[in-house]
């Protein structure tokens, strides 16, 4: 039997969808009008319709698809070197004794150094290259997934470990039995948190270094005052982190499908 | 007679934390200088002649003139993101139909690799100190709104309810209640901005400036001044780690209670 959900009165509860489609249609709206009242000069911001022109325009061209190829390439690239690096790193760091002791003060010191401090190093080292890209985003990612695997593993039960040990289970197949799968949901957020910091470093490689890709188009977009063109791929770069977002969250749940906190409580 | 385990000694103890503490550090750094060492690759000079510069360039009167423009730029776009970010996240939170009509548009705008919005507030601030604030309050408000929303839409029921039955209500319930109870996602929020702050300060910098550490660091790239840029990176490492350690301290005062409470039911059988 499902419990009858109590509300005031006897107005419907919109849905939630409906709300958000509502609000999506306001903003859009908004930004059609307040350009055209003036309100901000159209020079700087240009009609919501005039953007969208622009967009489907920009569609049109080869050159648009090989720039979000290249950003492409250089964010999965770089994510999948760091998240390969990360769950190594942290798995080993947290299994060998004393060595998260001995490594947590190098690590604390070099996690919050910002990547771009190395924008200049990349640009002379590999100038607009794929590897100046790389540089910055496994720098900037691998630390969001080593952090997570190493809060993941410290999670472990206590009693579930010790059950572990005194049933006879080895190292490996504690680790494959009982650290792996407490890790995991933190491993699924590294990996989640990495990919959103993989795209704004490729991003900024990009506008900064100039390589090639949708952050160079905008610059250049932005230097020829193209200023539709320029909201247009800003909106692509927001829809592409909006992709990433919601394609890391969907492999989150598919990989903890078994998890309770996926799983919800069981009905009574 | 003695009785009991005999303690260990507690000198013993500190010492031995602080040799973890101070040990791979210094090994990584030994590594490097002797690595360096003899170095005639341009890009990678040693490490002698990097410390060695470090005086000279980063004197007083540069401190002054680069590093606190940008420091202050950075503490004042925080800010204006995490009163923001804070306010707005805290109604948007608190109610549902709100939370609703928002959602799709704030996720679009979280989703927005910050940095591609220095272009377009460059058209509105052109390139001065106003323009840099706003790029970094811009890029840092809304993982703290959005965290702030999380929090305040996750509040225990439980706790909500019994505070509504005891008549605590309006401002009274936010600040002994939501808050509270929120100030953990909150401080998430605040530490991914400040992560994403020191990158837009450097960014805003790089792309139009006159002062400033990002300015600084690529002046010295493009006039091939290797050893300067690689004191550069330095500092700007230093700063990141320093700032890191502060907001720690910040947030170990603000949710002590909250750590201890997680301490306490983390050693409970």
């Amino acid at each position: 039997m499902k419990r009858r959900q109590p509300h005031a009165g006897g107005a419907a509860r919109v849905p939630n969808a409906v709300l958000g489609a509502a609000g999506l249609a306001a903003f859009l709206a908004l930004g059609e009008v307040v350009p055209r009242l003036g309100i901000v000069k159209e020079r700087y911001f240009p009609p919501t319709s005039r953007i969208a022109g622009a967009l489907v325009d920009e569609i049109g061209e080869r050159a648009f698809w090989t720039d979000l190829g290249d950003t492409l390439t250089g964010w999965a690239l770089g994510l999948a070197i760091a998240v390969g690096a990360g769950i190594v790193a942290g798995v080993t760091v947290s299994v060998v004794p004393y060595l998260r002791e001995a490594t947590a003060s190098t690590i604390e010191f070099l996690r919050p150094i910002p990547s771009v401090a190395l924008i200049p190093l990349a640009v002379l080292l590999y100038g607009t290259e794929l590897r100046s890209v790389l540089l910055l985003v496994v720098y900037a990612s691998f630390w969001q997934v080593l952090v997570q695997v190493m809060y993941g593993v410290r999670d472990v039960d206590p009693v579930a470990e010790e059950t572990a040990r005194s049933y006879g289970l080895g190292t490996w197949a504690r680790v494959r039995h009982v650290l792996w799968p407490t890790a995991l949901p933190y491993v699924m957020t590294g990996v989640r948190l990495a990919a959103a910091v993989a795209l704004i470093l490729t991003v900024t490689a990009e506008l900064v270094i100039g390589a090639p890709g949708l952050g160079a188009r905008i610059a250049v977009a932005q230097a020829s005052q193209a200023v539709p063109e320029m909201y247009a791929l800003i909106v692509v770069t927001g829809l592409l982190g909006l992709l990433i977002n919601v394609g890391a969250r969907s492999v989150e749940r598919h990989a903890l499908a078994w998890h309770q906190s996926v799983r919800g409580e069981v009905a009574v | 007679m003695p009785t009991g385990r005999t303690r260990p000694n507690r000198g013993w103890v500190l010492l031995l934390r602080a040799l973890f503490v101070v040990a791979l550090p210094a090994l990584l750094v030994a590594v490097w200088w002797l690595a360096s060492d003899g170095s005639t690759n341009v890009y990678w000079p040693p490490l002698r002649t990097i410390l060695k510069t470090f005086p000279d360039v980063w004197t007083g009167d540069r401190l002054r003139a680069d590093l606190l423009p940008s420091l202050l730029r950075l503490l004042a776009g925080y800010a204006v993101a995490g009163v923001a970010g804070i306010a707005l996240g805290t109604l948007i939170g608190s109610y549902r139909t709100v939370r609703a009509v928002c959602e799709p548009v704030l996720e679009f705008l979280r989703a927005v690799p910050p940095p591609v919005l220095v272009p377009v507030i460059m058209l509105f601030a052109g390139i001065g100190d106003t323009m840099k604030i706003a790029v970094i309050a811009s890029g840092c408000v809304w993982p703290v709104l959005l965290n702030t929303v999380e929090g305040v839409r996750a509040v225990d029921s439980v706790m909500s309810e019994t505070a509504r039955s005891y008549g605590i209500t309006g401002p009274a319930r936010m600040r002994a209640v939501v808050l509270p109870a929120a100030s953990p996602q909150i401080f998430a929020g605040l530490r991914q901005a400040l992560s994403i702050g020191i990158i837009l300060m450097v960014i805003s910098e790089m792309f139009a400036a006159s002062n400033g550490l990002g300015f600084t660091i690529v002046q010295f790239q493009r006039g091939f001044a290797i050893p300067d840029m690689w004191t550069g990176i330095l500092v700007l490492g230093l700063l990141g780690f320093l700032l890191s350690v502060v907001l720690r301290l910040v947030e170990r005062r603000v949710l002590g209670w909250y750590h201890g409470l997680r301490d306490s039911s983390r050693r409970s059988p």
